[in-house]
């Protein structure tokens, strides 16, 4: 099941100063919506928001009919790192959002391995994250937001410290992973190629608002060119 | 955005291919404060930096004592007056004897026992109690507001100080001396907790938050096992002014322990077995503090090596 999001006349930040000032934007149920903007654009101020961790100043956010007012399992959010929490391991983390749900042991470890393993991170269940790389933390918090089974994942700049190979190798695993699940994606990123990667549409944000909602053709793999969209998302920047 | 911040390869533009296996690509950053470069591998643990093999290192720490001891010898043995009037305390072989001689007996042992059972009592109760404070304290606005300026106003009064109330608050001795024992530790426990506490990051409980946790997950899964490292802090300290003040709390009001034993021999003139009391005292504080460093290592062993809890 997947979950569609409003915004309506959203206000976030403060009455003098907002971030983001009376913007309405629907997210589609199951698409990957990718949010791109210039530092301070709002995009990370927006996903807290959307996850329930910050309130709207103005405005409402709407899912399937009720008000977001706090956070849910229905909304996982990925952070760009360190979210991991550092005394659990792999497994235990994975496994985190089934323990919040009481979900018995047996099940728990099957869902934590069978999630490992679609990170391609199976036999390494019982390490710390201070013995992972950078990218293989975040396919640790990629299955552990998965495992929990959310309709919306919220992803803030998630490969944003990556590498670029280890960039491209996540883009490529968020992808096939996300095949699977069909959960809704808001994707928060400053990277233009990024966002046309994986997006169905890319939502531009600057001076407050929304500067440019774009499309973006399907399926990926036709090989279409993008320079024309990536133009203009840049010239929207 | 300038056209460099558009970094994708175009390997990466491919179709959505199977993900390939994480590549032991190492470690490439240090923004992480749980990955430090060399902290990558259990196996890339990096050698003591300061040289010398762990036998080299418990013979430096042997030969420390030694050294006070034979010092002591040679002050007591010459009955040095370097201002310092040394002729009046025993030498090693005095003490050794006396020491043979307690050793033998049994209240020596209900003694220790004794001190021991005390310190557990006040240091466990404290331990609670500290925790529990400084957790609610630092998480609840509310009950800062009702509880800080309590604790600021108690907390500079040293615990021995509170005998007097203690003997007249307590209907026994033996509860008063528990009470002081657990005031000693309960405040640095308390502080050190709520200090570690508000310094978590907030992203581990955004986190916990964002997959379903409610305020009592956020308690049980990030507060309490990431404030670990600070609550041992303050547990080590506690147990060392715990002693401090269970063995005075005995010299004035009590009828048993290794405190007022050593006070004991002191007014009957028995110095040699004050020295034996002093050492008394000194090893179970060693000891009982040593567990409280071996416990909190333990449990801290997520945190990097140079940053773990005890020495």
């Amino acid at each position: 099941m997947t979950l569609g999001i409003t915004l309506e006349s959203l206000t976030l930040g403060y009455a003098r100063d907002p971030v983001l000032d009376e913007i309405n934007l629907a997210v589609r149920p199951g698409e990957v919506l990718v949010v791109v903007g210039a530092s301070g654009s709002g995009k990370s101020t927006l996903l807290r928001a959307l996850a329930g961790l910050l309130r709207p100043y103005r405005g409402r956010i709407v899912a399937e009919g009720e008000e977001i007012a706090a956070t849910s399992r229905d909304r996982a959010m990925i952070f760009q790192d360190d979210a991991l929490l550092p005394w659990r391991t792999v497994r235990s983390n994975v496994e985190l959002p089934l323990r919040i749900r009481k979900l018995p042991k047996r099940e728990r470890r099957a869902a934590a391995r069978e999630w490992i393993a679609r990170v391609g991170l199976a036999g390494h269940e019982d390490r710390l994250p201070r013995e992972l790389s950078g990218g293989m933390r975040q396919r640790v918090q990629l299955a552990r937001a998965l495992a929990g089974a959310p309709r919306a994942v919220l992803m803030d700049e998630p490969f944003g410290a990556l590498d670029a190979q280890t960039r491209a190798e996540m883009q490529r695993l968020l992808l096939h992973v996300l095949r699977d699940t069909r959960a809704t994606v808001i994707f928060v990123t400053h990277d233009v190629d990024e966002a046309l990667l994986l997006a169905d549409r890319v939502v531009v944000l600057g001076s407050g608002g929304v500067r440019a909602l774009i499309e973006v053709p399907r399926p990926r793999d036709l090989g279409v060119d993008r320079t024309a969209l990536r133009d203009q998302i840049i010239k929207e920047l | 955005m300038s056209g460099a911040e558009a970094q994708i390869t175009d390997q990466a533009r491919q179709p959505d291919p199977l993900p390939s296996p994480p590549r032991s690509d190492g470690p490439r950053r240090t923004a992480s404060p749980y990955a430090p470069e060399r902290g990558v591998s259990p196996a890339s643990a990096q050698p003591a930096p300061n040289g010398g093999g762990r036998g080299r290192r418990w013979a430096v720490r042997a030969a420390s004592l030694l050294a006070a001891a034979a010092l002591w010898q040679v002050l007591t043995v010459t009955d040095a007056r370097l201002w310092l009037r040394f002729d009046r305390l025993p030498t090693l072989d005095q003490i050794a004897a006396r020491a043979a001689g307690q050793l033998g007996t049994q209240i020596y042992y209900l003694d220790l026992l004794q001190s021991l059972i005390r310190i557990l009592a006040g240091f466990g109760l404290a331990a609670v109690a500290g925790v529990a404070m400084g957790v609610l304290v630092a998480r609840s606005t509310r009950a800062g507001d009702v509880f800080t300026p309590l604790l600021e106003a108690v907390r500079p009064i040293p615990a021995i100080a509170l005998v007097p109330v203690a003997i007249l608050l307590f209907p026994t001795d033996e509860q008063g001396i528990v009470f002081i024992t657990f005031v000693a530790a309960f405040f640095p426990i308390t502080v050190s907790t709520r200090h570690a506490v508000r310094a978590l990051p907030t992203l581990w409980e955004d986190a916990v938050r964002t997959l379903g946790g409610a305020r009592r997950h956020v308690h049980w899964y990030v507060v309490l096992p990431g404030a670990l490292p600070g609550v041992f802090g303050g547990l080590s300290v506690g147990m060392g002014v715990s002693w401090i003040c269970v063995i005075s709390a005995e010299m004035i009001s009590g009828e048993f322990g290794v405190g007022y034993r050593t006070w004991m021999s002191y007014t009957i003139v028995d110095y040699p077995a004050v020295i034996v009391g002093m050492i008394t005292i000194g090893l179970l504080g060693w000891l009982t503090s040593a567990a409280v460093e071996l416990v909190g290592r333990r449990v801290t062993r997520w945190l990097p090596r140079a940053e773990r809890s005890g020495p």
